[in-house]
């Protein structure tokens, strides 16, 4: 080792070295402003990318189209459209022909499959409410096929760009707001589609989850924090609700499936099931928030209970809870946006049937959001992806509400202490 | 009656109950002081009324498919049916449908009669089920009420009720645990009796598809888990890390280190929603718009052979997800450090980056590699991102352009299809589960393990 002597802070060497140093500090920083602002601008691309892919999906064109109803070869009694099963008479129609066949006559031979399913379900609920239809020539706006719809929004192919060209030229094209969108169920026809059968799903299969989790997260914080003894038992509990809370959620699918399923037969597919399945996955978290929360009660709270004489239990449910429930219902409700989200386990226990219909209860077959997504996402059909896109969005706004409700009980109730 | 109806009729003679036994202490109290309040006699009572009534309704809930199965099955529509168990099971299930009014008829004709007998036998069951649980509810209630005396200790006897309540809701964190692994061995020791382990675990060719022809070798197709463990651990451990641990871990390191609290106050909740976002949205956004990118990239630089299922678009995006997870796991080593090391070393005239490289990270280095083992266990165990972005070839491939197959993929893959419970392509999918289930534990036992250690050293 060669000793120096002080060190001379004028000399051209240390200069050059105190610049390195400050410019590799320079650097490390930047590289960490750097990490940071790449990973939100990650989120930033992400949730740009899904609203501008899925905001097109809130609109659909819709067409004009001339009808003579009369003059059609639709035989329909208006007689019979009073009657309660109107609608049954209506959908046993063929009210898909006409509209071709009066699109074919209005806009040429190219304009056959202009209209799809859900313009034939428009003019039926048309017929229901307003009978005299049938004996008038009407001019109606009619939502255009997926088709169409998709090349009016510019990525079409070649013979529907043209057609929507010789449309736009006539003014017989408007976009509007997709109401079908939010009130429909899945359908084979993207034009057709709508969510709200997806959401009812995920509200029945979330009120499933929370009336299980969280009682019993709740008591099993209570317990564990509270009451339990410092035994194997006790240790036992602890380990396993620590790894629930790191199991992957593939595998309580695979629980729910052989045990909800395969022994005690409950219904495929139903909300009651999924609920079930995403509870288990759902309490240890809130068991952890929970004890967390009762945890930071300070003792002498318990312990001026305990001195004016309330028992244990009264103490624990009197003083304890309430002051904790702020911290347990912030844990609750991230552990219930995260089950909101959840995907693959639901999957696992057959909610990812094609469901026409909306779910009227919780043994029903239904599916979820997330699986909606999932389903949508696999079809070719082009007008799926805005769906899709559109879909997540409303997945995204859910979580967001939640996340922010979480936050705002979070600052507005918890009390340092 | 139906054992709903029942279940709402025990409610309700059990809040009556409580209302009389309230009532009645009330009046005892008028007399002379009594032991408990009288809500306490009033709860108390309820409970005496509820709990044994709901017991034994749920005893009774799962035998009684059972029986009805035995009756109908002993009455002379049932002797004639087929002898064969599983087209007996299987009319029996149709006629069940039948009988709910949750189809109007089935493909066997004998569903149709033996439906009317089904509905009679689960009529006449239920309401005596109904009706023994609504007398069990008044007896217990009735007992109870005449206990109630003013030296009762009723609040004594509400609390070891609750005391048992708190005891059963733990509980069901063991019996969970329990079911996982129980249902998962179960079943998988199922497949290893039609598919040896070892060929199982050392495997290299993974082809459930080719299952269908019943003259192949075994009757089942190849399954050799090597192909999917390798692809896990690529997609999981390798692609994902290498994108989450410098970004994760840097942007720790500027929250904690530089960032004035202000711009922290903002940037940590904006990071956290990246953890928040729907495991499915990052899948369709890999499969969409990330996966033909990378696609494209990979012709580009010349690799013929990228593939639009490739596993870097699975394992970038899977990186992007675990971002704040390493980054938060790194933010709390890293605070744990004594401030006293931090500040010795900024008086030694060390910069800052010369703190954090020198002495904090060596400090925190296990409790990251803590973190950064459990961010691996997460993405091991992720399933939508590969579901939708990876693809279903089985390939042992260094190349990241190359498609591979996940685990976590094959298990959704395997399950969802049309089958039957029982063939191995089904169990196969729970032998996975429990290799998955196994090795999550294992790194996060890990994990645990070393974070746990590392605290003590400085508390």
């Amino acid at each position: 080792m060669n000793s120096r002597g002080a060190s001379r802070w004028t000399d051209g060497s240390m200069h050059k070295r105190v610049r390195r140093r400050y410019a590799a500090e320079r650097r490390f920083r930047l590289a960490g402003l750097a990490a940071i602002v790449l990973s939100v601008l990650f989120l930033a691309f992400l949730l740009f990318n899904m609203t501008s892919k899925g905001i097109g999906g809130f609109s659909q064109y819709q067409a004009r189209l001339p009808l003579d109803l009369a003059a059609s070869d639709l035989f329909l009694d208006p007689a019979s459209l009073r009657g309660p099963d109107a609608r049954q008479v209506v959908a046993s129609a063929d009210l898909g022909g006409v509209i071709s066949t009066a699109a074919t006559d209005a806009y040429g031979p190219a304009a056959a499959n202009l209209f799809g399913d859900a313009a034939a379900g428009r003019l039926g609920d048309e017929i229901v409410n307003n009978p005299e239809l049938l004996e008038r020539r009407v001019e109606l706006w009619l939502p255009v096929g997926s088709k169409i719809d998709v090349a009016a929004k510019g990525e079409g192919d070649e013979a529907s760009e043209r057609l929507v060209a010789d449309l736009q030229q006539r003014d017989a094209l408007k976009r509007g707001f997709n109401m079908q969108f939010l009130t429909g169920a899945d359908a084979t026809d993207a034009s057709s589609v709508g969510i709200w059968g997806a959401l009812k799903g995920s509200f029945y299969t979330i009120i499933v989850t929370i009336l299980l989790a969280f009682p019993i997260g709740v008591l099993a914080a209570i317990y564990l924090e509270e009451f339990a003894p410092r035994n194997r038992w006790t240790d036992a509990i602890e380990v396993s609700i620590n790894n629930l809370a790191a199991v992957p959620s593939i595998i309580f699918g695979l629980l729910g499936l052989a045990v909800f399923l395969g022994m005690m037969n409950l219904p495929r597919s139903a909300p009651l099931v999924g609920g079930m399945t995403l509870a288990l996955m759902t309490f240890p978290v809130i068991v952890i928030a929970g004890r967390n929360a009762i945890k930071s009660v300070p003792p002498s709270i318990r312990d001026a209970a305990l001195g004016v004489g309330a028992s244990k239990m009264q103490v624990t449910f009197h003083h304890v809870l309430p002051l904790a429930l702020p911290g347990i219902l912030t844990g609750t409700i991230i552990g219930v946006a995260r089950a909101l989200g959840e995907t693959a386990p639901l999957l696992m226990i057959g909610m990812r049937a094609f469901v026409a219909a909306p779910p009227g209860g919780i043994t029903d077959p239904a599916t979820v959001l997330p699986v909606q997504i999932f389903l949508w996402s696999d079809e070719v059909d082009r007008g799926f992806v805005e769906k899709t896109s559109a879909a997540i969005i409303i997945l995204l706004l859910f979580m967001l509400l939640m996340n922010g409700l979480a936050i705002y009980l979070r600052n507005r109730f918890e009390r340092r202490w | 009656m139906s054992l709903g109806l029942a279940f709402v009729a025990v409610l309700i003679v059990a809040v009556a109950a409580g209302w009389v036994g309230y009532r009645r202490a009330r009046r005892l109290r008028a007399a002379g002081p009594l032991h408990s309040l009288p809500t306490y006699h009033g709860a108390h009572v309820a409970l005496w009324a509820a709990i044994p009534a709901l017991l034994l309704m749920a005893a009774w809930a799962p035998m009684q498919s059972r029986i009805v199965d035995q009756t109908v099955l002993s009455s002379p529509e049932g002797q004639a049916l087929p002898q064969s168990d599983m087209q007996r099971g299987a009319i029996l299930s149709e006629a069940r449908e039948i009988a709910r009014g949750q189809r109007d008829q089935g493909f066997n004709p004998e569903s149709a009669t033996i439906a009317p007998r089904i509905r009679e036998a689960e009529t006449r069951y239920s309401t005596l089920a109904a009706l023994a649980a609504v007398l069990a509810a008044i007896a217990a209630a009735a007992i109870a009420v005449r206990k109630s005396v003013p030296e009762f200790r009723a609040r004594t006897g509400v609390e070891r009720w609750m005391m048992t309540l708190l005891f059963v809701a733990s509980l069901i964190a063991v019996l969970t645990t329990l079911g996982i692994l129980l249902s998962l061995m179960f079943e998988s020791l199922r497949f290893f009796r039609m598919y040896p382990a070892t060929s199982f675990f050392f495997g290299l060719e993974w082809s459930p598809q080719t299952a269908i022809r019943a003259d192949q070798a075994g009757s089942s197709g190849a399954f050799g888990a090597v192909p999917l463990l390798w692809g896990t651990f690529f997609i999981g451990a390798i692609i994902a890390m290498i994108v989450a641990v410098p970004l994760g871990l840097m942007s720790a390191i500027y929250l904690t280190q530089y960032a004035p609290p202000r711009v922290r106050a903002w940037l940590k909740p904006i990071l956290e929603i990246l953890a928040g976002v729907p495991t499915v949205v990052y899948g369709y956004f890999a499969a969409l718009t990330v996966a033909p990118a990378v696609r494209d990239f990979g012709l580009a630089i010349g690799i013929s052979s990228a593939s639009s299922e490739s596993a870097l678009a699975a394992g970038v995006v899977m990186g992007i997800m675990i971002i704040p997870f390493v980054s938060s796991m790194s933010d709390d080593s890293i605070a744990a450090v004594p401030q006293a090391m931090r500040d010795g070393s900024l008086a030694m005239g060390a910069t800052t980056s010369e703190t954090i490289r020198k002495v904090l990270l060596p400090a925190a280095l296990p409790g990251v590699m803590g973190g950064i083992l459990l961010a691996v266990s997460r993405a091991i165990g992720e399933t939508m991102i590969v579901v939708m972005a990876a693809g279903l070839a089985a390939n042992l491939t260094l190349n990241p352009f190359e498609s591979v197959t996940t685990v976590t993929t094959q298990i959704v893959g395997l399950l969802t299809g049309e089958q039957e419970f029982d063939s191995p392509k089904t169990l196969a999918a729970f032998a996975l589960g429990l290799a998955l289930f196994l090795i999550t534990l294992l790194l996060n036992l890990i994990a645990l393990h070393i974070v746990r250690r590392y605290r003590e050293q400085y508390e």
